[in-house]
């Protein structure tokens, strides 16, 4: 992400620390993740500390620190998705990309992570890509909903 | 500014209006410990160590003595059993992540607190925030934040403006109530090997 696109963004707002949430969750929104660079730039232009921004940044799942895939994945680990078998399709989630939850691979096309509950038991087991819900899923299932995100 | 009256272990004290029950207290010469206060930076209220009891209109309440206002009349009572037990139960939290600091064995001491209460998760940092706040607000320099949350919270040494400043200061080492090596350890790992992502 290059400087200029970082200050388009504070412009839509102006460089005023009160919107230094909005600034970085529309940062995370575009780029995906907050790389240092960006952050200095708006530690600069909002006249906020760095190492306020990393807590910040830290703090909040919403936005990440480390390089995130294009592609989100969540897969619910919750009581009812866990016995209807959420640990199968992490499984082929896992088999399909080759990561575990938390990484993301290295062509930067999925980030997987694990979830305790996504609000939608009775369809379990639940996964969610880039915010789209996947009910009732099968290891195969799974791996053909991967399929088609590229 | 108009001075309040207030009553502390039964002494009579006088306090400026604003000011807080701890300095209060301090100015009497009655002691109530506590490790995240430091009279250059704004209160913070973090340790909880200087929990004591206020009584106002009949009500009693446990209040941080670091962050309470002074009021007309308010009987505040620094050393009650139950609030030995509440500093023993904090200090045994604290011990759980520095058992060996040397501040904390002697409050230890004094409360009977048992470090060997909690299992040890020896973090060194009890989040008192005396260097992270010393750096903002009397450096004005913000070389070290907290990052992550949670169980994960931590303070870290922004690498940049470490590596700009802090050999040449320092201050915030001596002021840590747990081991200073703590922070040094972090400085230098900051510094040799700066972590562009801290772990989300």
């Amino acid at each position: 992400m290059d400087i200029a696109r970082v200050d388009q963004i504070i412009d839509r707002y102006g460089a005023d620390e009160s919107y230094l949430i909005q600034v970085l969750l529309d940062i995370q929104t575009e780029n995906n993740w907050l790389p240092h660079e960006a952050l200095e730039r708006v530690a600069e232009r909002l006249r906020v500390p760095l190492s306020r921004i990393l807590h910040i940044a830290t703090f909040y799942k919403a936005f990440s620190t480390v390089p995130k895939g294009r592609h989100r994945i969540h897969v619910c680990m919750g009581t009812a998705c866990h016995v209807r078998g959420a640990q199968r399709v992490l499984d082929a989630v896992q088999e399909a990309t080759g990561i575990k939850p938390g990484e993301t691979d290295l062509e930067l096309k999925f980030s997987l992570e694990t979830v305790n509950c996504l609000g939608c038991c009775a369809l379990g087991p639940v996964m969610e890509i880039d915010g789209k819900t996947y009910g009732k899923m099968t290891p195969a299932e799974t791996a053909e909903a991967l399929r088609n995100h590229d | 500014m108009s001075e309040v009256r207030l009553q502390i272990d039964g002494q009579e004290v006088a306090a400026p209006e604003g000011a807080t029950v701890l300095e209060a207290a301090q100015g009497a010469g009655i002691p109530i410990p506590t490790l995240c206060h430091h009279e250059k930076l704004e209160p913070f209220g973090s340790c909880r160590l200087c929990t004591v009891e206020v009584e106002r209109g009949g009500r009693k309440q446990h209040v941080v003595s670091c962050v309470y206002p002074v009021a007309e009349g308010l009987t505040v009572r620094t050393r009650t059993p139950e609030i030995e037990r509440i500093r023993r139960v904090i200090l045994e939290l604290y011990l759980a992540h520095a058992p060996e600091a040397p501040r904390l064995k002697a409050l230890a001491e004094e409360y009977g607190a048992d470090k060997d209460r909690f299992g040890k998760e020896s973090s060194f940092c009890i989040h008192c925030g005396l260097c992270v706040r010393y750096c903002a607000e009397v450096k004005k320099k913000h070389a070290v934040g907290f990052i992550n949350r949670g169980t994960k919270k931590e303070i870290a040494f922004v690498p940049d403006i470490a590596a700009r400043e802090c050999w040449k200061c320092k201050e915030c080492f001596p002021l840590c109530p747990t081991s200073w090596l703590q922070a040094a350890y972090v400085l230098v790992e900051g510094i040799l090997f700066p972590r562009e992502e801290q772990q989300a």
